[in-house]
């Protein structure tokens, strides 16, 4: 991940966690009440997104990224906690930025409003956490080859200049 | 009067709603092409063939174009002439909703107290009705996604104010709107009326169809809507918002007279999946 530059674009093969606004509420929440989370995060990458009811024969339904930012005042204590990486679309914070530079971190974007085309990266979707919240439960994905492009690097640079 | 079945009026529904959330409109389709093809920036032409892409394979296998399958917003014209049997005109709507959205497999994001949150479920629709002339029923079924959703913005102007304040408030939507809200966009402006009323003239924008660049429509709000997209292509915020000149596919601009006190303006900013339905019954 450190050799990662902003502006990159890779391929990723690998484990994904989806969390968006509640998960990240309920995350922090229990870390701030000194909890044991229901998933590890040291070294993983959370994605930002809330798929589509699954449709019948299908390992997912649609499932892009959702807005980055609404996570903003959460994202510096989970990399506080080992959380490697973040994607999703659009800007991030000053905090998020400083503290992705600080805890070795990378934030990066997927395609944008494409969730039936990302859904051909996917190969396993499983529920790990919060059943309740619905779309915004936390899921592992299995990815192969799923599109990324580097926003924020390790270093703090960002491709948005 | 002419008689129509509530049970037509949720089956409608249902149909509109897997049609809007699988299938971009031919329009839409179009401006993506053309941008794709005006485009010069290596990285923006790469994602506007992805978000191509995305449309064929989503309208091919019956996936929602966005996971994000909206808000459902229903504007529904009732002929004065129709009456509604069998059920009211609100629960119709609403279980046509359930029912396509289920069927779908899309997303339910729809929580029931704003506050509390809670599970999220399939319903209810915000319904527009408007009573006008004839015997017929329209009904049109907008999913709005809420990045995009998220950064529209109205503003009371004085009634002195110039047309460049305006311009200017209208582009700063846009800038604000940036990268979070799936660039390119679709600018639908609602300009007059009350403060209410600008903003749904604003929402209402965005179902006339796009033509951006060749956009003919006439007078002054013609020229207004053709600055406003040169301008906003000058932004270079591009696709994603990693730059490019595709950051606006059209601008639609939508009038009502207003009281001679006051000027409001009102933009609602649409994701690059502007997506709608309709149907007369």
């Amino acid at each position: 991940m450190r050799y990662l530059k902003a502006g990159d674009e890779i391929l990723y093969t690998g484990k994904l966690y989806t969390a968006r606004d509640q998960a990240h509420k309920r995350l922090v929440e229990e870390i701030k009440r000194g909890k044991k989370l229901p998933l590890d995060l040291r070294g993983q990458i959370i994605y930002y997104c809330g798929p589509t009811l699954t449709p019948k024969g299908r390992v997912i339904g649609s499932c892009g990224p959702t807005t980055s930012s609404r996570m903003d005042e959460f994202t510096p204590l989970l990399l506080k906690a080992g959380l490697k990486g973040m994607l999703g679309k659009g800007i991030r914070s000053e905090d998020v930025m400083k503290a992705i530079k600080k805890y070795k971190a990378v934030y990066f974007l997927a395609y944008s409003g494409c969730g039936a085309l990302l859904t051909r990266y996917v190969s396993k979707k499983r529920l790990v956490a919060y059943a309740d919240l619905g779309p915004e439960a936390i899921y592992e994905l299995e990815v192969k080859d799923f599109p990324l492009i580097v926003a924020i690097d390790s270093k703090g640079r960002s491709i948005y200049g | 009067m002419r008689q129509i079945e509530a049970g037509k009026i949720k089956k409608a529904v249902a149909e509109l709603v897997l049609k809007a959330n699988y299938a971009l409109p031919v329009f839409i389709r179009r401006a993506l092409k053309s941008a794709y093809i005006r485009e010069t920036n290596k990285r923006a032409k790469k994602i506007l063939k992805a978000i191509i892409d995305n449309a064929a394979i989503a309208r091919n296998e019956k996936l929602a174009i966005c996971q994000d399958t909206g808000l459902p917003v229903v504007f529904v014209e009732i002929g004065q002439e129709a009456h509604i049997t069998g059920g009211s005109l609100t629960n119709a709507i609403n279980q046509g909703i359930g029912q396509g959205y289920r069927q779908g497999h899309l997303r339910n994001s729809i929580v029931r107290d704003p506050l509390l949150r809670g599970k999220p479920g399939f319903v209810p629709a915000v319904i527009h009705t408007e009573i006008t002339a004839g015997d017929k029923i329209k009904l049109t079924v907008l999913p709005k996604g809420f990045g995009c959703e998220n950064k529209s913005q109205v503003k009371m102007f004085k009634p002195t104010a110039s047309i460049s304040e305006i311009k200017k408030f209208i582009i700063e939507v846009v800038k604000n709107a940036g990268s979070d809200a799936c660039p390119p966009f679709i600018v639908g402006v609602g300009i007059g009326g009350t403060q209410d009323y600008a903003c749904l003239l604003a929402k209402k924008a965005l179902l006339k169809i796009v033509r951006g660049h060749r956009s003919r429509v006439t007078g002054h709000m013609g020229k207004l809507a053709r600055e406003l997209l040169r301008e906003i292509s000058r932004l270079n915020i591009g696709p994603m918002g990693l730059g490019g000149k595709t950051t606006c596919l059209g601008v639609n601009i939508e009038t009502y007279p207003t009281h001679i006190a006051g000027l409001p303006v009102a933009v609602n900013i649409s994701c690059h999946a502007l997506r709608s339905a309709a149907k007369i019954i």
